[in-house]
C-alpha cells in the first residue's frame, strides 16, 4: 500500500474517533450554511447563475492558450512582468531571482492557496527572507508551523483558547479569550509589517483577458496593504484562472462570496491593471505575475475531468462534504483538500499514489450539487477509480470483482451461494466483531444484517408458481 | 400496466419484505406484477470500485433479464442510478449500448414510478406513528427524487412525518467504502442517527434499503427503540 | 526571462487538439457559447435590484445594515460637513487623510485637522496614524452596498485601506444597480487607460478566522461611514 493511502487510513481514523473535535468543524459549518442560503435565496435563480458560470468558464478553459495571450498582451503594455512558469520550482526560482535582484528583506503575504502548492515560504526562508502571512488564519497557523485546514477557513481547527495559548508564547501577548482582542493583536503585529515589507506576494482568484487584469477578493483587508505598500507586487495566478471578460467578474465575485463564505459580496474584490502608473500616488513599482502550470496541463488533457480546471476555491464543496467535515483537512497530506482536492490531486501529483482519496468517498454528491460552477466531482471520483483499477488494479479487488462477476454474470450460480450464505450465516455469530470475523469492518461498528431466512425470488416462485 | 419488478440482491437476500410490499402496492393499484427470476445484481459494486469490466458483466445479466420489460421498477434509488444514469456511462462505445439506453429510459425508482408515472400519491395506507424520512443520496441527486416519498407520506392515514436537520446528509453507507473506510462510514453514520434521535420519531424511513441497513446497523447497535422501514412498507400497511 | 512560454504554450494546445470535453449539463437554456454572451446575461439571475432611483438607494441602504456600513444621505454640502465635523468630534479624531477631489475638497472645507494629502506621495507612517480616510468614489452598487473605488477617485491604493476609518463621499448620481454596470461606467470612463487599481469595497473590514466569529477590523478600517448627497 502506498504510504499516502496509509497515512490516510491512520489520520483519518485518528480524527474520526475524535467526537468532540468533529462536533467543533460541525458547529463551525452551521453558521455558514444559514448565510449562504440566505444569499443564495436573494439571487433570481441561483442554479440560472451555476450554469452561465459553468458555460463561461467552459469557453475559458476550452480556448486557455487564446485568452493567457490576450491577458499577457493587455497587462505586458500596463508594466507588468509575465513569467510562464512550467513546474513549481521554476515558479521558485523567479521568485527567488526577483527578490535577491531588488535586495528585498521582508516579505508579506496574503492568502495564496498556490504558494502553499509550491511550498514558497519553505523557500523563502531557507534563502534567508523574513516572510509574513498577513491572513489571520494562515497568520495563526504559520505560527504554529502547519499548512492551512481548509482552502477558505485556513484556522476553522483551532479554538480560541488554543489561538491565545500561542499569541502568548509566540508574541508574549496578554490571555484572552475573546476573538476580538485576539484579531486587534494581530492587526497591531501586522500593521509594522506592512509599512516594513519590500515585497508582497498574492494569489488571484481571477485573472481578465479583455482588460489584462487580475483580480483578488478577501475579506480582511490584507490582501489591499499587502499591494499597495511593498515596492514589488508578485502575483501567483494558475493558468485555469483567466475569464474571458471584465463583465464576466459580475457574476464571479458574487458566486465566489455566496458559496466560499455565505456573503453577498466579500469585503473587498480589488482588480490590477498592472503597477503604479505614472502620476499614480503609490503603489508597487513592479508587478510580477507568475503563470503557473504545475501539470495543470494534465488535467486540461483529460478532457472528461477539464470542467475541474474551472474551479474558483471556494470551499463550498468542503464546507458540505461529510467525508471532510468528518476526517478534517489534514487527513488529506494534500494542498487542496475534500472532493476537489480528491479529483485533482491524482492529476497533479499522480494517480497511484494519490487514487485513495478517490476511493474515500460514499459518491453522495453533496459536494457537485454545491459547486458554483457546476463541476461534475463525484463522477470525477468514480473515474479516478476507474483510471486507478485500470492502470493499477488491487489484486485482492481484481479477483474478487472477477468472482463477483461470474457468479452474478450466471444467475444459477448465484442462487447457489446465497443458499450457501444462508448455511454459514450462523457462523459468523460466533466470530462476531472478533479479529476472525470476515465482516468485522462493518461488524466492529454496526451490526450486519441476517440473511432472511429464504430469499424473495425463492419465495415469489413458492408463492406464483414459478408464473413470469 | 404490466410491471416488472427490479429487485436488488440484497433486498433478495435480506429483506423480501420490501420486495414484497413492492407487489402489494402496485397489484393493489390494479396492475400486473412480473418478476424476471434471472436477474441477479446490477453490478455497481464493481462499478463504484473502477472495475468497469466485471461490472459489465453483471449488468449484461439485468439487461437480458429486463429486455422485454414494458417498464421496470425497484425499490432501491441507488441500484435504479445505477441503471438509469450509470448504464450509459458504462456501456458506452460498447455494442450494447443502444440496449443500455432502452433500458435506462424504461426503468424507475419505486416513489418516483407511483407519483411521476402512475400519478398516484394515495395508495390507502394506514400507519400509526412518527416517522422521519432519510432521502437516499442517489435518489436524491442523481435522480432528483424528493417531494415524491413526501408526498405519498402525507396521504398515510395516522402517519405523522416530522424532518430531520440532515435528512439529505449521506448516511456513509455507499457501498464498498462501508468497509474500505469503516471509521469515516461509522462517524456518518453517528451523525445520521443522532439527527434522527433528534426528531424523537418511532421510525425511520427512506426509499433505499442500502441506507437502512446502514442506519439500522447502528440503531440496533445501540440498541435504540426506532423502527427503520423502507417506503414501500409503510405504503404496504393497512 | 518568460520562463516555460512555448513550452506551456505548446502543452495546452496539445491538450486542447482534437480532444473535446463534455459540455456541462445545464437545465436553463444558455447561449451556445458564452463568450458571445453580451455581458449581460447574468442579469437575468442575480439578485434583482429595483428599477428606480429610490428603489436602489434603498435597496444600498438596506444591505448598508446588514454590513455594518454607516450609511447617511444628505440634502446638501453643508449638511454633509456638519455631520463631519460631528463624527470627527465624537472619535476625537487629531489628523486624518484624504486627496484632491471635487467633493472631498468641498467637505473638508473649513476642517481644521491637520490632513495628509495623498496624491503627490506621502509617507506611509504619516498615513498610517491618521484616524481616518476621506475619500470619493466611482459608483455606489445598489445590488451589493458596494462602493466602487479606483486610483483616482479615491486618492491612491491606501488612503481607503489603511486608516482606521473610512468616509466615502457620494451623490445620488452615483448610485448604478449592479455590478455589470459598475464595470460598464469602468468603461466608459476610463477607455483602455484604466487605473492600476479598481476595488469594490462591501462594508468594513473583517474576518471570521477564529471560530467562524465575526470581527470588524481585520488589517482594514473597522468603520466604513457613506455620505450620499442628493445632486
Ligand atoms: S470544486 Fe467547486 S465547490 Fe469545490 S472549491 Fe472548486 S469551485 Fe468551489
Amino acid at each position: 500500500m502506498a504510504t499516502q493511502s496509509a497515512d490516510f487510513q491512520t489520520l483519518s481514523r485518528r480524527y474520526t474517533a475524535d467526537k468532540g473535535f468533529r462536533a467543533f468543524i460541525q458547529k463551525g459549518m452551521s453558521g455558514y450554511y444559514k448565510k449562504r442560503d440566505l444569499n443564495k435565496a436573494n439571487f433570481q435563480d441561483w442554479q440560472g447563475a451555476r450554469d452561465l458560470a459553468a458555460e463561461i468558464k467552459y469557453e475559458a478553459i476550452n480556448h486557455l492558450d487564446k485568452y493567457l495571450l490576450e491577458f499577457e498582451a493587455k497587462i505586458t503594455a500596463r508594466g507588468a512582468k509575465v513569467f510562464w512558469a512550467q513546474n513549481a520550482e521554476s515558479a521558485r526560482d523567479y521568485i527567488l531571482k526577483v527578490a535577491e535582484e531588488n535586495n528585498v528583506r521582508s516579505i508579506i503575504k496574503s492568502k495564496t492557496m498556490t504558494s502553499e502548492e509550491i511550498h514558497l515560504n519553505d523557500a523563502l526562508e531557507k534563502r534567508g527572507f523574513g516572510v509574513f502571512e498577513s491572513d489571520l488564519g494562515e497568520y495563526i497557523v504559520q505560527l504554529r508551523k502547519e499548512p492551512p485546514f481548509h482552502l477558505v477557513f485556513p484556522a476553522m481547527h483551532l479554538t480560541r483558547g488554543q489561538i491565545s495559548d500561542l499569541f502568548q508564547k509566540e508574541l508574549g501577548s496578554e490571555p484572552t479569550d475573546e476573538p476580538e482582542k485576539l484579531t486587534m493583536i494581530a492587526r497591531a503585529v501586522m500593521r509594522r509589517k506592512y509599512c516594513e515589507a519590500d515585497m508582497g506576494i498574492s494569489g488571484t482568484n481571477f485573472a481578465v483577458a479583455e482588460t489584462g487584469m487580475i483580480s483578488i477578493t478577501e475579506n480582511e483587508g490584507n490582501a489591499r496593504l499587502t499591494t499597495s505598500l511593498p515596492k514589488i507586487h508578485v502575483a501567483l495566478l494558475g493558468i485555469e484562472k483567466v475569464l474571458p471578460k471584465l463583465e464576466d467578474l459580475s457574476l464571479f465575485l458574487p458566486m465566489l462570496a455566496t458559496a466560499g463564505a455565505g456573503q453577498t459580496m466579500t469585503c473587498y474584490n480589488t482588480m490590477y491593471a498592472g503597477p503604479r502608473q505614472p502620476g499614480e500616488p503609490d503603489g508597487p513599482e513592479q508587478l510580477h505575475i507568475v503563470l503557473l502550470d504545475n501539470r495543470r496541463t494534465e488535467l486540461l488533457a483529460d478532457a472528461e475531468q477539464r470542467d475541474s480546471l474551472g474551479c474558483i476555491r471556494c470551499g463550498a464543496c468542503l464546507n458540505v462534504c461529510p467525508i471532510f467535515k468528518n476526517v478534517g483537512g489534514y487527513s488529506y497530506g494534500t494542498t487542496y483538500g475534500g472532493p476537489i482536492g480528491s479529483v485533482i490531486t491524482p492529476h497533479l501529483r499522480g494517480l497511484k499514489n494519490w487514487k485513495h482519496l478517490s476511493a474515500a468517498s460514499s459518491l453522495c454528491g453533496a459536494c457537485t450539487e454545491a459547486c458554483p460552477v457546476k463541476i461534475d466531482l463525484h463522477h470525477h471520483l468514480l473515474q479516478n477509480r476507474r483510471n486507478g483499477a485500470k492502470s493499477s488494479p488491487n489484486p485482492l479487488e481484481k479477483v474478487s470483482f472477477g468472482g463477483f462477476s461470474l457468479l452474478m454474470g450466471h444467475p444459477a450460480l448465484y442462487r447457489l451461494a446465497s443458499g450457501l450464505g444462508r448455511i454459514f450465516q450462523p457462523l459468523q455469530g460466533l466470530v462476531n466483531g472478533t479479529i476472525l470475523d470476515p465482516l468485522r469492518a462493518w461488524t466492529g461498528s454496526r451490526k450486519f444484517p441476517t440473511l432472511a431466512p429464504q430469499s424473495f425470488q425463492e419465495q415469489w416462485k413458492k408463492d406464483r408458481g414459478g408464473k413470469k | 400496466m404490466r410491471i416488472s419488478l427490479f429487485i436488488p440482491c440484497f433486498v433478495d437476500q435480506l429483506y423480501p419484505n420490501v420486495a414484497w410490499s413492492c407487489v402489494r402496492v402496485l397489484e393493489n393499484l390494479g396492475h400486473e406484477v412480473l418478476f424476471p427470476e434471472s436477474q441477479s445484481c446490477c453490478g455497481q459494486p464493481p462499478f463504484n470500485s473502477g472495475y468497469w469490466d466485471e461490472s459489465r458483466s453483471a449488468a449484461r445479466v439485468t439487461m437480458k433479464a429486463f429486455k422485454d420489460a414494458d417498464v421496470v421498477v425497484g425499490p432501491s434509488g441507488s441500484c435504479v442510478t445505477m441503471i438509469k444514469v450509470f448504464y450509459p456511462d458504462l456501456f458506452k462505445g460498447e455494442p450494447d449500448e443502444l440496449e443500455a439506453r432502452e433500458l435506462a429510459a424504461k426503468t424507475h425508482e419505486f416513489s418516483s414510478f407511483l407519483v411521476n408515472v402512475l400519478g398516484v400519491t394515495d395508495v390507502g395506507a394506514k400507519f400509526d406513528g412518527k416517522v422521519t424520512f432519510h432521502d437516499g443520496c442517489h435518489g436524491l441527486r442523481e435522480l432528483g427524487i424528493k417531494s415524491e416519498p413526501r408526498a405519498l407520506l402525507a396521504n398515510v392515514k395516522g402517519l405523522e412525518l416530522i424532518e430531520m436537520c440532515e435528512a439529505e446528509t449521506c448516511c456513509g453507507f455507499g457501498g464498498t467504502f462501508a468497509v474500505k473506510y469503516a471509521p469515516i462510514s461509522t462517524a456518518m453514520d453517528e451523525v445520521k442517527c443522532a439527527s434522527i434521535l433528534e426528531t424523537g420519531a418511532d421510525t425511520v424511513v427512506s426509499n433505499d434499503s442500502s441506507c437502512l441497513m446502514q442506519i439500522r446497523g447502528m440503531l440496533e447497535k445501540e440498541k435504540s427503540t426506532v423502527r427503520s422501514l423502507h417506503l414501500a412498507e409503510i405504503l404496504a400497511s393497512k | 526571462m518568460t520562463g516555460g512560454r512555448a513550452i506551456i504554450l505548446g502543452r495546452i494546445r496539445e491538450a486542447l487538439r482534437n480532444n473535446p470535453a463534455p459540455r456541462p449539463h445545464t437545465s436553463h437554456s444558455q447561449s451556445e457559447a458564452a463568450a458571445d454572451h453580451n455581458g449581460h446575461a447574468q442579469r437575468e439571475w442575480l439578485p434583482k435590484v429595483g428599477e428606480t432611483l429610490p428603489e436602489r438607494i434603498d435597496l444600498f441602504a438596506k444591505i448598508s445594515e446588514g454590513l455594518t456600513t454607516e450609511f447617511h444621505r444628505v440634502p446638501t454640502m453643508s449638511a454633509a460637513r456638519d455631520l463631519l465635523t460631528k463624527l470627527a468630534a465624537e472619535s476625537g479624531w487629531k489628523k486624518i487623510g484624504s486627496h484632491s477631489h471635487h467633493d472631498v475638497d468641498a467637505l473638508l472645507e473649513g476642517v481644521e485637522l491637520p490632513i495628509v494629502r495623498t496624491e503627490k506621495g506621502y509617507a506611509i507612517d504619516n498615513l498610517e496614524s491618521c484616524d481616518a480616510g476621506i475619500t470619493g468614489c466611482d459608483v455606489l452598487v445598489a445590488q451589493t452596498g458596494g462602493i466602487m473605488v479606483s486610483v483616482e477617485s479615491a486618492g491612491g491604493r491606501a488612503l481607503s485601506v489603511l486608516p482606521p476609518h473610512h468616509v466615502v463621499i457620494a451623490r445620488t448620481s452615483q448610485m448604478v444597480p449592479d455590478l455589470t454596470a459598475a464595470f460598464e461606467h469602468v468603461k466608459q470612463k476610463y477607455g483602455k487607460q484604466f487605473p492600476s487599481f479598481l476595488s469594490f469595497i462591501t462594508g468594513p473590514s473583517r474576518t471570521g478566522d477564529i471560530e467562524r466569529i465575526l470581527v470588524l477590523g481585520a488589517h482594514g478600517p473597522k468603520r466604513l461611514t457613506v455620505i450620499l448627497l442628493d445632486s
